[in-house]
């Protein structure tokens, strides 16, 4: 790959001078015990909470007291909704998405890559929409619908996306792949039948280190029942036993 | 990340208030640049003050020749009366990063992200920005750094919806300061004004809405070194007013070669009276906007890239006429 603006290109260096930077003086570190209403009853007590919002959510759990409503940096008991279903966890508003996922709710699927939202391995659904779940706070999701990667298949039937990445072989060392076909499912959901041009832009944000693309692309023509042009990779049941 | 606090602001009034206080918080619209600045330790702020939790409909609300400042690049890019209005930010919108990215950036974030030099991006490099006494980019890897401006800081504007913005004179609406309005051309400043940050904005003033002078003859055209996604290595926006043929008056704005989203007014003045199809004159109009560049030691590809770029961004504009 070429160098890119991306790269973490000059080397990081260990010199005994590193000072953190600190843009102007926004981000001084203040005072920790800051002049805050602080906010301890426990979030997304009821579904009926949790479908309004993160914030209705907390004006409704809240105690009445006036001022704004802050929340944390202690740990907070939310309500997040996932495939569909309400669960409750609790965490600090540093948290991420992609961390409230993986590590307190245990669903591996989604995967940490580079977290700077910049190769789609984290890659959920929220509201149907595509997002890099490293890149958003748990908090940002309350109230919203998510979708991962755990949330596609219905019981043992595949969603026809994951059944074509089958197909195709649409994957070497797979690591890339729950980012890639959820990209894809939002893709399919926002354009059910995606030219060429449209494929490789809906999938521009997912990297794929083995260079699948290719057998990607022929898995999101099939899906969406386009004729797969011959000099794509032909589905991997066609072949003598070998990837493409 | 450091610990914070998360204010649920309920109103542009709360942010504004809570926002006043530096040293303390700052606001988050999608917080795309904040968590990547708090990811390498660049920014370390105790509270962030969300603007996201403000369900003022108007802050998300477009409109031909109104953007709200939570409106994301992705919804920009498909709004059909931005589409209309001004194809040269819808097409600017839809250019930038990734549909994961595009899909929560928001359009005052854009405007307000910090730069991406990598040496301001990496927390080993306290350089001039960050309060140290060098800027490492002078000697050391410029090639993605400004042709443009004395210094002493070299980096390159990083929002591409700016450049769209600036060409067509765009003004960004402000609550909970003094000011109401400001244009896009005095947003930001150069670094010789003021090292430490890029936008002319008081703490507490928050961006409600982007006005923009409709440009139905506009066009765009940005050089990546990969064209999946990447940053520009420079592009170029441009409003056209054309009468007939011939080009009444130009609006023509470039990115990623100045610290500040750059106009062009020589090649504004020099594209007048032009016909569209006079190739001799529009080049020697485009030519002239590396008029008084500087180039670094690794960067003066950019003066090959920016009048073609530019040239590109006209024949874009007028393909927008022919489909009118
Ligand atoms: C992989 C990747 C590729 C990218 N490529 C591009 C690209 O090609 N072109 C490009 O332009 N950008 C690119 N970006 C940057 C991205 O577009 C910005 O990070 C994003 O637009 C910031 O918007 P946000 O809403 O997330 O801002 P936030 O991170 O929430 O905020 C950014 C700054 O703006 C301030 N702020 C936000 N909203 C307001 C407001 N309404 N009023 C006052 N202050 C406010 C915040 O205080 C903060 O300082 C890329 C990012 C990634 C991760
Ligand atoms: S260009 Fe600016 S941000 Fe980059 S190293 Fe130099 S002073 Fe720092
Ligand atoms: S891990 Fe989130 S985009 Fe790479
Ligand atoms: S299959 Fe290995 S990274 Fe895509």
């Amino acid at each position: 790959m070429t160098p890119s603006q991306h790269d973490p290109v000059p080397p990081r260096t260990h010199g005994s001078d590193a000072v953190p930077g600190t843009p102007a003086d926004r981000s001084a570190v203040g005072p920790r015990g800051v002049s805050r209403r602080s906010f301890i009853s426990t979030l997304g007590a009821s579904g009926a909470a949790a479908a309004l919002g993160g914030q209705a959510e907390a004006r409704l759990a809240a105690p009445i007291e006036d001022g704004p409503v802050v929340l944390g940096p202690e740990p907070v008991e939310v309500a997040l909704t996932i495939n569909g279903r309400a669960v409750k966890t609790k965490l600090d508003p540093a948290t991420t998405l992609l961390d409230a996922l993986r590590l307190n709710l245990q669903m591996t699927g989604s995967k940490e890559v580079c977290d700077r939202g910049s190769c789609g391995g984290c890659s959920v659904l929220v509201d149907g929409r595509l997002v890099a779940s490293c890149m958003m706070l748990a908090l940002d999701a309350v109230g919203h619908d998510i979708t991962t990667i755990e949330g596609l298949a219905q019981g043992d039937t595949l969603d026809p996306i994951q059944e074509a990445f089958v197909r195709y072989d649409a994957f070497q060392c797979g690591f890339c792949t729950p980012g890639m076909i959820m990209a894809c499912k939002a893709l399919l959901n926002e354009t059910p039948k995606p030219t060429m041009e449209q494929i490789r832009k809906g999938l521009s944000g997912n990297i794929c280190r083995c260079g699948a693309y290719t057998n990607v692309f022929s898995a999101v023509l099939e899906a969406s029942d386009q004729a797969v042009p011959v000099d794509q990779p032909v589905p991997a049941d066609h072949t003598d036993g070998g990837g493409a | 990340m450091n610990p914070f606090a998360l204010l649920q602001a309920d109103s542009v009034a709360e942010a504004s208030a809570a926002a006043k206080d530096v040293r303390l918080s700052v606001l988050k619209a999608g917080g795309m640049d904040l968590l990547d600045l708090m990811k390498e330790g660049i920014a370390e702020p105790t509270q962030l003050v969300n603007l996201r939790t403000v369900r003022d409909p108007a802050l998300r609300t477009i409109e031909a020749g109104r953007i709200g400042a939570l409106a994301t690049l992705a919804d920009i890019a498909r709004s059909d009366a931005v589409r209309a209005s001004a194809p040269v930010i819808a097409k600017c919108a839809a250019s930038a990063a990734t549909p994961q990215v595009r899909n929560v950036a928001t359009a005052g974030g854009n405007l307000l992200q910090r730069p991406r030099c990598w040496y301001f991006r990496n927390e080993q490099f306290n350089c001039l920005k960050k309060g140290g006494s060098t800027c490492y980019a002078v000697d050391g890897e410029n090639r993605y750094h400004a042709v443009f401006g004395p210094g002493p800081c070299h980096i390159v504007h990083p929002s591409n919806l700016a450049v769209a913005l600036l060409a067509c004179d765009g003004v960004v609406s402000l609550a909970g300061g003094e000011r109401a309005t400001l244009p896009i051309a005095k947003l930001f400043h150069m670094p010789d004004r003021g090292i430490r940050d890029e936008s002319n904005l008081e703490p507490g003033e928050v961006i409600t809405s982007i006005a923009y002078s409709p440009a139905p003859v506009s066009g765009f055209f940005v050089v990546k070194e990969r064209q999946s996604f990447d940053w520009p290595l420079t592009m170029a926006a441009v409003a056209l007013k054309l009468d007939g043929r011939r080009i009444a008056s130009a609006r023509v704005c470039a990115g990623a070669v100045a610290p500040v989203p750059w106009s062009l007014p020589l090649v504004e003045k020099a594209l007048q009276g032009v016909a569209l199809d006079d190739e001799a004159a529009l080049r020697a109009a485009c030519a002239k906007s590396i008029d008084g560049a500087e180039p670094m030691r690794d960067n003066a590809y950019k003066l090959k890239l920016l009048p073609v770029a530019i040239r590109r961004a006209i024949a874009d504009a007028a393909g927008a006429k022919e489909g009118q």
